[in-house]
């Protein structure tokens, strides 16, 4: 298919005298997966309901397989899967039922069976939604997107609430879906998930794109200079810059940024100083932010993901504070190695 | 299978899973007919000796109500709450092919209903005359009102206020709509009330259809005309989907 399956083009999105999307032009390819990554009220949502046809621009176009969202909207039907923030099944309906529901709606369609296997709902598939754990209920959600072989799939959050194994089933799928040549345009609040889940990273923050690129783009071309090392809190950073020669800051309780050149020399120093004191190393970072840094640092607030998946609160009513949001990041991610971002085990034997 | 007909399926089996649904649509009206048939309390108008006589096409406008009004209401304000009629909206279904769906469960679930009562009321002793055609009809017009105020409500208010206020209307219009007992023995100024609301129209209607020697008040046809034209047009023009 010629150009881009999604097109955005100074979009600006604005209720009342909010405004959700400020301006932003993007396209998205066909057999790539695109994530919209901000924090709460990044305007994300606003985007993609603008391109499912729920919302109309105020300002700007958009245009999915070249067809407008509204004036279009019975014919793109029939080529996008669509995932909501929550909800949108009958809640006494069991995942075979809606599947095969779903199934009818569409000329060509998935077999529902395969569908509910490949989202791991087989063993629940009589079960009624509303008995459904969370995580069921997103991946019910998310096979009712992908069961008429959508060209365009907008998903909205599809990893929030989910535990471990649940993720693993959403990101096979994903994989899927690209694999096949759909176009996957999905929002997240974490890092973590737009790292494994997207080919392409589009950060928003305040309606705005502050940040456009693949995951090694963003780590690389925004990471800055610099060496970044996790120990623990409270080191003598006076006394460690004097044996680097360089000015070294605890940016947060047991992160640290070296500004000196990531070249092994100094990052032999380090670790010889370090290892005189008998401390131990975290992780360390050369020359790259994690993206979760670069995140932090474009958008100014921590991205409250982490902390509202583990208290299972929905988006709005999710505030942390900077300070604790990284404390509680820093507590689970103790001991790991470079780039591990998520304390399961589970998830360190799928990366090796 | 095509997708408004799998959709109508789907209807109607969630509407039926509901207890609370089939205890509206078919176990009170069963109840109160089968109750008021055997125990001979209530008054009758004049002319009629047997009370199922004039309960069953009474019993038959309140199914219609509480399919119509009711249950539709209801189900259709917790599918909006839950998101379902939001998700439904960017399948190739589409609301028209909702609002047929919907449609066509209600009239099958009244089908259901009219075969239970009727076959209930001939047990227990009711002669049905007159005109059946004019009765659908008039159900039919009845349904298109009740509807209307049903969505009406799911379509502005909260799940749970469309919840409590369908089941007051029910509690109210069963009162005021001639059902159970003749309208003659209201109040006047309530009797003229309730002669302007739907559901003492269609009584009118069916009692005058079904029974005979009675004619339909040709006040019943325009009031439900009139509710059948309004609803469903404040209903369309207030709609809110999510």
């Amino acid at each position: 298919m010629p150009g881009p399956a999604i097109e955005v083009r100074d979009l600006v999105v604005r209720y009342g005298k909010t405004i959700a999307v400020n301006r932003i032009s993007f396209d998205a390819r066909a057999g790539q997966v695109t994530a919209l990554l901000g924090p709460n009220g990044a305007g994300k949502t606003s985007t993609i309901e603008t391109l499912e046809g729920y919302r109309r621009p105020t300002v700007g176009t958009v245009r999915v397989l070249g067809l407008d969202p509204i004036k279009d909207h019975r014919a793109l039907t029939k080529r996008i899967g669509v995932m909501l923030q929550r909800g949108g099944v009958y809640p006494a309906m069991s995942p075979r039922e809606a599947v095969r529901l779903f199934a009818s709606y569409y000329d060509e369609s998935d077999e529902p069976e395969g569908v509910l296997y490949r989202v791991g709902l087989t063993s629940v598939a009589t079960t009624p939604w509303r008995r459904l754990s969370g995580g069921e209920q997103q991946r019910l959600s998310l096979a009712l997107a992908l069961v008429g072989r959508p060209w365009v799939a907008f998903l909205d959050e599809p990893t929030a609430g989910v535990d471990p194994q649940g993720r693993l089933a959403i990101r096979e799928v994903i994989n899927d879906l690209r694999s096949a040549g759909s176009c996957v345009l999905l929002t997240t609040h974490e890092m973590s998930e737009a790292e494994r889940l997207a080919d392409r990273i589009i950060i928003l923050d305040y309606g705005c794109i502050v940040a456009d690129g693949t995951t090694s783009e963003l780590m690389t071309k925004e990471g800055g200079k610099g060496i970044r090392f996790g120990a623990p809190a409270g080191l003598d950073t006076l006394g460690l810059g004097a044996a680097l020669g360089a000015t070294v800051d605890e940016e947060w309780p047991g992160e640290y940024l070296v500004h000196a050149e990531a070249k092994p020399a100094n990052i032999a120093a380090l670790t010889a100083w370090l290892a005189e004191k008998d401390l131990a190393l975290a992780d360390l970072r050369a020359g790259r932010e994690r993206l979760e840094d670069v995140f932090l640092r474009l958008t100014g607030h921590p991205g409250a993901g982490n902390g509202a998946v583990a208290a299972g609160l929905p988006d709005d009513e999710v505030r942390v504070d900077a300070t604790s949001g990284r404390r509680r990041r820093r507590v689970s991610e103790g001991g790991r190695g470079p780039g591990a971002t998520e304390p399961s085990t589970l998830e360190q034997g799928e990366d090796a | 299978m095509s997708g408004w007909r799998a959709q109508t399926r789907a209807e109607l089996k969630m509407t039926l899973r509901r207890g609370d649904s089939v205890l509206l649509t078919l176990g009170i009206p069963v109840g109160l007919l089968v109750f008021f048939s055997l125990v001979d309390v209530l008054p009758k108008p004049a002319g009629v000796s047997d009370a199922v006589t004039f309960l069953a096409p009474g019993i038959l406008a309140l199914a219609v109500m509480s399919t119509a009004l009711v249950s539709l209401g209801i189900a259709t304000g917790f599918e909006r709450q839950y998101g379902v009629l939001k998700r439904l909206g960017s399948t190739p279904l589409g609301r028209p092919g909702l609002l047929a769906a919907k449609t066509a469960a209600i009239i099958m679930l009244e089908v259901i209903q009219a075969a239970v009562l009727v076959g209930a009321a001939v047990a227990l002793g009711w002669h049905p005359h007159g005109n059946p055609l004019l009765a659908a009809a008039a159900g039919l017009l009845a349904t298109i009102g009740f509807a209307g105020l049903g969505l009406l409500m799911a379509g502005t208010l909260r799940a749970e206020f469309t919840l409590a206020a369908a089941n007051g209307l029910y509690l109210v219009l069963l009162l005021l709509g001639g059902m159970v007992f003749p309208l003659d023995k209201l109040p006047g100024p309530l009797r003229a009330v309730s002669r302007a609301l739907p559901a003492a129209a269609l009584s009118d209607a069916l009692h005058g259809t079904l029974v005979v020697a009675v004619h339909v008040p040709t006040r019943a046809w325009i009031v439900l005309v009139i509710w059948a034209v309004v609803a469903p047009v404040a209903a369309a023009v207030t709609f809110r989907w999510e």
